[in-house]
């Protein structure tokens, strides 16, 4: 503490203190309002050169070497049909887990050690699950880069994220429901089902449509294992080539022609706005259904 | 309902067999049995893809480190696997430049944001700021390779050629370089820093703050001098999970920092990352069993391991921390 036998000294250090808080505190706030400033700026940047490139015949067109006619139909039937199956796959594996480490072990080493793996799972590279899912599925199972192998893969790139939310959600359900269900002779699994689920569901819907937006906007693991992103055809079942709106947006941007970096931008434009959608809908589920149960 | 399997669980929530009716008991046994088995499965299935990622990636990039000695991969500084050199050191240091840069975007302005969420920010303020930032979170890492190419890269080159005709002194940036890869990765994992630093920063108790403000110190001595250090090992964890994040950053950083390997220090030249290796060799028909696939497993496996280790630590570091305050 500086002291106070000298009034004028004491005035001025206390100033000069006042004025080094408050610099800090307007550049603290100055950070802030340059994350969200980058944020703005980002998207304008994206409106500005993709907004004229939104047509129907973007939607309803294959790739072509001509940037007017150039669209994006089998790079979305692809995303559509890789995000749907992975989140058929990793919804039940994922929620399962979670259920697994939740409900059925304490506060073991076992756990432990899962616990640890999926945290260290979330953070490997979405390249790496690419190469793996391009030694595994497409040579060694010889699937080839199809929709399956693609999805696959994507299913090991969310799993973590699946995981992790739904243990959030299981944990958020207070043991009370849990005890009232037993003493009612319902058994372990019985519980789990109508008690426990139902009421963590819109955590776990939450989570799941994180893990479906992951899903729709990695392009790295579908470069890895082979996917394309021009094709003559729209894939109709599983079996077929891969493809992706997000492989097909970065082949775009690093053609030179000025003309396929605008394109890339309106498929971009498509690309965040299913993402936006899919967000708004995890919004209002955990509004409209997190509201109802209240313990 | 059989006890065996209930380990610990079972002491916290009571058993309910007093009440089971006999007929369907053991069917009902066996069903809880299959359940559980089940689900431990689903729980085994991390586990077994952890072992999977080491397994393939060892076992294909096996044939590579039988043809080529592990000092030449380690201590080479070419990466051309066509005229036979394996230096994954040029690509490593593509990876670093770019990984130094985003951290030098991403730290200060990460920990200033998360500083002012916590210390400073209305929950108002707050509320609005957070659900932005996960907005900056969920955008496709595609999406900031496009930004990068077509509006931060040639904002640097227009300011480096103002400069140069203003100043005479001449300055060269490529049209793929480093410096805009850093600069939209960075952003990217901005969002980590500040969620993260900012759950920390707000988990020191409020009496560290008030016993401070009591001895007379400013918001700033509270702020600088008690919380940030009260909470820096969960802070210095944040920023490694972010720098692991931007090592494994694959799709901004092919399209800004281009596809040749270049040793180099300087942002302003393009470089080839690890991952940049990966995309531009799994993208042509590399046939398989051939050396130049099994090139593709290594980097992988250097690229997991770089990764992995970083994140165990930040993960080692979290954990003490969580012990500390409970």
């Amino acid at each position: 503490m500086p002291s106070n036998t000298d009034n004028s000294d004491s005035t001025r250090h206390y100033r000069r203190r006042r004025l080094v808080s408050s610099l800090f505190a307007g550049s603290c706030g100055l950070m802030t309002v340059l994350c969200v400033v980058v944020l703005g700026g980002l998207l304008v940047s994206i409106v500005a050169k993709g907004w004229s490139g939104l047509s129907w015949t973007l939607l309803t067109n294959l790739t072509s070497r001509f940037p007017e006619k150039a669209g994006i139909k089998h790079a979305l039937f692809g995303s559509v049909w890789i995000a749907g199956l992975t989140a058929l796959f990793s919804v039940p594996l994922g929620v399962g887990a979670a259920v697994y480490l939740e409900e059925y072990t304490g506060a073991s080493r076992l756990r432990r050690v899962i616990q640890l793996n999926i945290a260290n799972l979330a953070g490997v590279p979405s390249i790496v699950y690419g190469i793996l899912g391009l030694g595994l599925f497409v040579r060694a199972l010889q699937m080839g880069a199809t929709i399956l192998a693609a999805s696959l893969t994507m299913t090991l790139v969310v799993l973590p994220i699946v995981i992790l939310a739904s243990q959030e959600a299981l944990r958020s359900v207070p043991g009370s429901i849990r005890q009232a269900s037993h003493a009612l002779g319902a058994t372990r699994w019985q519980t789990i089902w109508r008690q426990v689920l139902p009421a963590s569901a819109p955590g776990i819907m939450t989570g799941v449509i994180l893990a479906v937006s992951r899903a729709l906007g990695e392009a790295a693991p579908l470069v890895a294992i082979g996917a394309a992103a021009s094709m003559s055809w729209a894939p109709m079942s599983p079996t077929e080539q891969a493809s992706g709106l997000p492989l097909l947006i970065y082949h775009w941007a690093a053609e030179p022609k000025e003309e396929f970096k605008d394109l890339a931008a309106s498929g971009i434009l498509v690309l965040l706005g299913t993402l936006l959608l899919l967000n708004a809908g995890a919004v209002f589920v955990r509004y409209r259904y997190g509201k109802r149960i209240k313990w | 309902m059989p006890s065996a399997s209930t380990s610990s669980a079972s002491a916290k929530v009571p058993g309910p067999e007093a009440a089971e009716p006999t007929v369907d008991k053991s069917k009902r046994w066996l069903w809880e049995r299959a359940i559980h088995v089940a689900l431990a499965l689903c729980a085994f299935v991390s586990v077994a893809t952890t072992i999977g990622i080491v397994a393939i990636l060892v076992v294909e990039a096996g044939p590579f480190f039988l043809e080529v000695p592990i000092t030449a991969f380690l201590f080479d500084t070419k990466w051309s696997p066509r005229l036979d050199h394996y230096g994954v050191l040029e690509l490593f240091a593509g990876t670093l430049l770019v990984t130094v840069g985003a951290a030098a975007v991403a730290i200060p302005i990460g920990l200033g944001a998360a500083v002012y969420l916590s210390e400073y920010a209305k929950p108002a303020v707050r509320e609005v700021v957070k659900p932005l930032l996960e907005v900056l979170a969920g955008i496709p890492s595609v999406v900031y390779g496009w930004v990068a190419l077509t509006v931060v890269s040639p904002a640097i080159r227009g300011f480096a050629k103002w400069w140069s005709e203003a100043t005479g002194w001449e300055v060269v940036v490529e049209g793929f370089n480093a410096i805009s890869a850093s600069v939209v990765v960075g952003f990217m994992i901005l969002p980590m820093v500040v969620s993260l630093s900012e759950d920390v920063l707000r988990a020191v108790p409020r009496s560290l703050r008030e016993a401070a403000f009591a001895l007379g110190a400013t918001k700033f001595d509270v702020t600088a001098k008690v919380v940030v250090p009260a909470a820096f090992s969960g802070i210095m964890a944040s920023f490694l999970l972010a720098v692991a994040r931007a090592i494994g950053e694959t799709m901004a950083v092919t399209l800004a920092a281009g596809e040749r390997p270049n040793l180099t220090l300087n942002p302003l030249e393009g470089v080839q990352t690890m991952t940049a290796y990966i995309v531009s060799t799994t993208q042509g028909d590399t046939e398989t069993g051939s050396l130049e696939y099994s090139t593709v497993f290594a980097v992988g496996l250097a690229l997991f391991f770089c990764t992995m280790a970083i994140n165990l630590l930040a993960q080692w570091i979290l954990e003490r921390t969580r012990e500390s305050y409970e």
